[in-house]
């Protein structure tokens, strides 16, 4: 199906998709942030009795009784997984899963015995008709799945904009929400009774698949990229919607460009670019990706192997005056530990003109380097007198504490530690520690 | 609808050939699914179940894809692979910083449906067609079971109990207490994979039986029902078999005896039907029986404060007296008809008497045990006050809720500590000192 793009039909499939992937998106901000990500899950399982019996009494599919059977299943489930977890004492996650399956079980049941009378489809509900929700019956222009749509995402932004400070420290902090006079249940409950409007609003068009990675990829993508909870949700939504729209793209024209003749489901496919928009994250959101994470290791390896060199080097000239200021390539190597960091940091430093090779060969500090050098070696030494004069550490562990310590030391700190120490000459162990230089 | 008396006999008997497949087919997976459910449901892994049994869809639908087959070792073996990588990446998505356990077991299963469900209808498409030999994996198709599949099932559930027996003390350990086992030497790790490959077997083979979305359903449902019952592991463990046991063999039964009714959704609920009993009918851990613990516990307490009321009011008074109703009305926060429904009790067990038409006294007998708990409650006030450093006129609620659980090793002790001699010690509120 790599037919031109067609406003009339495809319009209406990308506006189901953005709209049920922003309404779930925003209220999945509080269901991840409360841990309870799977609680979408169940529910969006265990609508199904609730509208298989709705179809049963009213023999219709028609919009409001559906809403109302799935809502009534949403609280059941909330109410049922609490039930278990409280009174049986089963641990929450467990509770969910009785709950849910077992209702699920109920709806296929309710509806295979009644496959006769109603034309209604599990299918549907798990992967819903966005390819064709554009034939379903219209009103003013518009298909009824997109208007109940629009009118859900209104109603959960309103929602949220209304409760905001309610839901944020209920979120965040129950205790301190509970003594402020916010009870944190009838939160918690309008929150599954609106997760369970939301699924029986997208369940026509989008299916409970999409639902849950609506519920939950787009909040735990935005919660990689801030901290801030008035930019997670707007952020959510946005990611949401880029996802159904890109998602709708891939299904159109995807297999297109892979030289497959084959149409794939519109909703299904949205759910895997959303999987896909959050790998891309895990590795490359900016500060918490594992890119930057390793990036930020590595930087702080390569500093701390350059400090150790220059510090190498300053201590050696200071143990044998004697034999010149320059050391052969190896030796550093040897002492520091031969890995490509390190020689990395040779190639740097010399780079940096913190060190240089002397017509004699080897490698020696320059003007630059030693002041470094001496500003390291003055924070170790400092640190071990601080911690022999407050702590009680046998002398032969002060070395060890300092070996990590002196790479966080900033001139502020040293000052401090000179001024609390009164200006000591020397280290526990007897060395001078050299005195502070400028710049 | 019901069934005739030939078709209900037939199927109990197990007479046909095909019912004795599907019956001992659901009946072996519910016996493996309940064994190896047990570690799972007690190393709290209970959901990562869902993610594994959603994640294999990708597979199944790619090596049909692939191969163009629907042999099935060869579908089994493409859902084993991809329910691996679902559950690895939900390990590896639960070590990112801010995507916690919840979180990653929904994306994974939401994605990996996702991709699934985006295969299929490629499936769909194809000139070899014939999906719905793939569509069982998803709602799963008992009813259809062949010879072959029980056998495969079979072969799993044997091979999962054997493997849950020879590591049952090494799982035990790691259920319980995983830092202990680590520092003991165990291989944690190697446990770990041990117990999700068991699981993984199990769920991929109950794909067929009861569909992806369900099986989950038979690795949890049966040991949270099993461990109302029980809180010994080994027995915990064969009751989790033998619930599996008893609702896929009466899942596949019913479903025989009644036309249109899909087996995997009835297997689910009749385990849901046997957690429901167990949840509220064990003895111990039930609903039932801790309601009616805590109901009679309230009764006893109810009582044994009537008793007391009753001596500090004869205490106050220098002697036996009767007391006023109203005036003991007055002394606890009792309603009247609380209070008449204590006093008729004390009454029929003989602890009190009436002493005029709106009067009671304390009987012989009732009297020594209203001086007991008189006695309870005093030490206990003593004891905080001298030892807890607890203001006098703090300490009385407190003992009013402890003088009931008092053992007589522990009053034995009180006396010791306090060096209080038989007699009732003195009562440390001033208003309540006797009128001298």
């Amino acid at each position: 199906m790599n037919a031109a793009w067609d406003w009339s039909m495809d319009g209406w499939i990308l506006a189901a998709g953005v709209l049920s992937a922003g309404a779930c998106a925003l209220l999945g901000n509080f269901l991840v942030l409360r841990r309870m990500s799977l609680m979408g899950d169940a529910i969006s399982h265990a609508v199904l009795p609730g509208l298989a019996i709705a179809f049963l009494v009213t023999q219709s599919r028609s919009a409001w009784p559906m809403l109302l059977g799935g809502v009534a299943a949403g609280a059941v489930t909330a109410v049922m997984t609490e039930a278990v977890h409280k009174f049986g004492k089963v641990e929450p996650g467990a509770a969910m899963g009785v709950t849910f399956s077992v209702l699920f079980a109920l709806g296929l049941v309710l509806i295979r015995r009644a496959a006769d009378s109603v034309d209604l489809d599990p299918d549907c509900v798990l992967y819903g008709n966005l390819d064709q929700i554009g034939f379903e019956g219209a009103v003013g222009g518009a298909p009824h799945a997109v208007i109940h749509l629009a009118v859900v995402f209104a109603a959960n932004v309103l929602f949220v904009g209304l409760f905001y400070k309610e839901l944020r420290i209920s979120t965040f902090d129950p205790e301190l929400a509970t003594s402020l006079g916010i009870s944190a249940r009838v939160m918690h409950y309008a929150l599954m009774i609106l997760v369970s409007v939301t699924t029986v609003a997208s369940f026509e068009a989008v299916g409970s698949i999409l639902v849950i990675a609506m519920l939950i990829v787009p909040p735990v993508l935005a919660h990689l990229l801030t901290d801030r909870l008035g930019v997670m949700l707007p952020l959510s939504v946005a990611l949401g919607a880029t996802a159904a729209a890109a998602g709708q793209w891939a299904a159109q024209y995807g297999p297109g460009q892979l030289g497959i003749d084959y149409s794939v489901k519109t909703a299904a496919m949205i759910a895997v670019v959303a999987g896909a928009m959050l790998a891309v994250g895990v590795f490359l959101a900016p500060q918490r990706g594992l890119v930057s994470r390793a990036v930020h290791q590595w930087r702080l390896s390569l500093t701390i192997v350059r400090e150790d060199i220059l510090g190498l080097l300053l201590r050696w000239h200071e143990l044998r005056p004697a034999e010149g200021r320059a050391i052969v390539r190896e030796d550093i190597l040897a002492a520091v530990g031969d890995t490509w960091m390190a020689r990395w940091g040779i190639r740097s430093l010399v780079r940096r003109r913190e060190l240089r090779l002397p017509v004699g060969g080897g490698l020696e500090l320059t003007r630059g380097g030693e002041s470094r050098a001496a500003g390291l070696v003055r924070s170790h030494r400092l640190w071990e007198a601080y911690l022999a004069e407050h702590f009680d550490i046998p002398l032969d562990h002060v070395h060890f504490s300092a070996e990590r310590a002196e790479h966080f030391i900033t001139p502020q700190l040293r000052r401090e530690l000179d001024r609390d120490l009164t200006a000591p000459g020397v280290d526990p162990h007897g060395r001078e520690i050299p005195p502070e230089r400028e710049g | 609808m019901s069934p005739s008396w030939d078709t209900f006999f037939r199927t109990l008997s197990l007479a046909d050939h095909n019912t004795r497949v599907v019956v001992a087919g659901t009946t072996m997976l519910g016996i493996a699914a309940g064994v190896v459910g047990t570690f799972a449901y007690l190393r709290r892994r209970a959901l990562m179940g869902d993610a594994l049994s959603h994640a294999t869809l990708p597979g199944v639908a790619a090596v049909f894809i692939i191969f163009g087959s629907k042999h099935l070792p060869l579908l089994l073996l493409g859902a084993t692979l991809s329910g691996v990588l679902g559950v690895l990446a939900v390990l590896g998505l639960r070590r990112v910083p801010r995507i916690k356990e919840d979180a990653a077991i929904g994306i994974v299963l939401s994605v990996f449906f996702g991709a699934g469900m985006v295969l299929f209808s490629i499936v769909q498409q194809m000139r070899t067609g014939q999906e719905a030999g793939l569509l069982t994996f998803i709602y799963g198709k008992a009813a259809a079971m062949l010879t072959r599949d029980a056998w495969i099932i079979a072969g799993t559930a044997g091979a999962v109990l054997v493997g849950s027996i020879a590591l049952f003390k090494e799982f035990r350990v790691i259920c319980f207490d995983q830092d202990f086992a680590q520092s003991q030497g165990t291989p944690v790790f190697v446990l770990d994979v041990a117990m999700m490959a068991l699981v993984v077997m199990t769920t991929v083979v109950g794909l067929q039986a009861v569909g992806l979305i369900l099986v989950v359903a038979l690795l949890i449902i049966p040991p949270a029902a099993a461990r109302f019952w029980t809180d010994d592991l080994a027995l915990m463990t064969v009751l989790a078999g033998a619930f599996g046991a008893l609702s896929g063999w009466s899942g596949a039964t019913l479903s025989a005896l009644m036309p249109r009714l899909p087996t995997g959704a009835v297997i689910v609920l009749c385990a849901g039907g046997a957690f429901l009993v167990s949840m509220l009918g064990a003895p111990h851990r039930g609903v039932i029986a801790s309601v009616l613990r805590q109901w009679s516990l309230r009764r006893k307490i109810a009582y044994q404060h009537l008793l007391r009321a009753l001596a500090e009011m004869e205490e106050a008074a220098l002697g036996p007296a009767p007391a006023g109703v109203g005036a003991l009305e007055r002394r606890r926060g009792w309603t009247r008809r609380q209070l008449h429904e204590v006093i008729r009790r004390a009454v029929r067990r003989e602890a009190v008497a009436w002493a005029g038409p709106d009067a009671l006294r304390l009987t012989a007998s009732g009297r020594v045990e209203a001086t007991r708990m008189l006695r309870n409650h005093r030490l206990w006030e003593m004891y905080l006050i001298k030892y807890a450093d607890i203001a006098p006129s703090r300490v009385d609620r407190d003992a009013d809720e402890v003088e009931h659980v008092l053992s007589e090793p522990i009053v034995r002790e009180l006396e010791q500590a306090l060096d209080a001699a038989r007699a009732i010690p003195p009562s440390p509120h001033p208003q309540e000192a006797p009128a001298t």
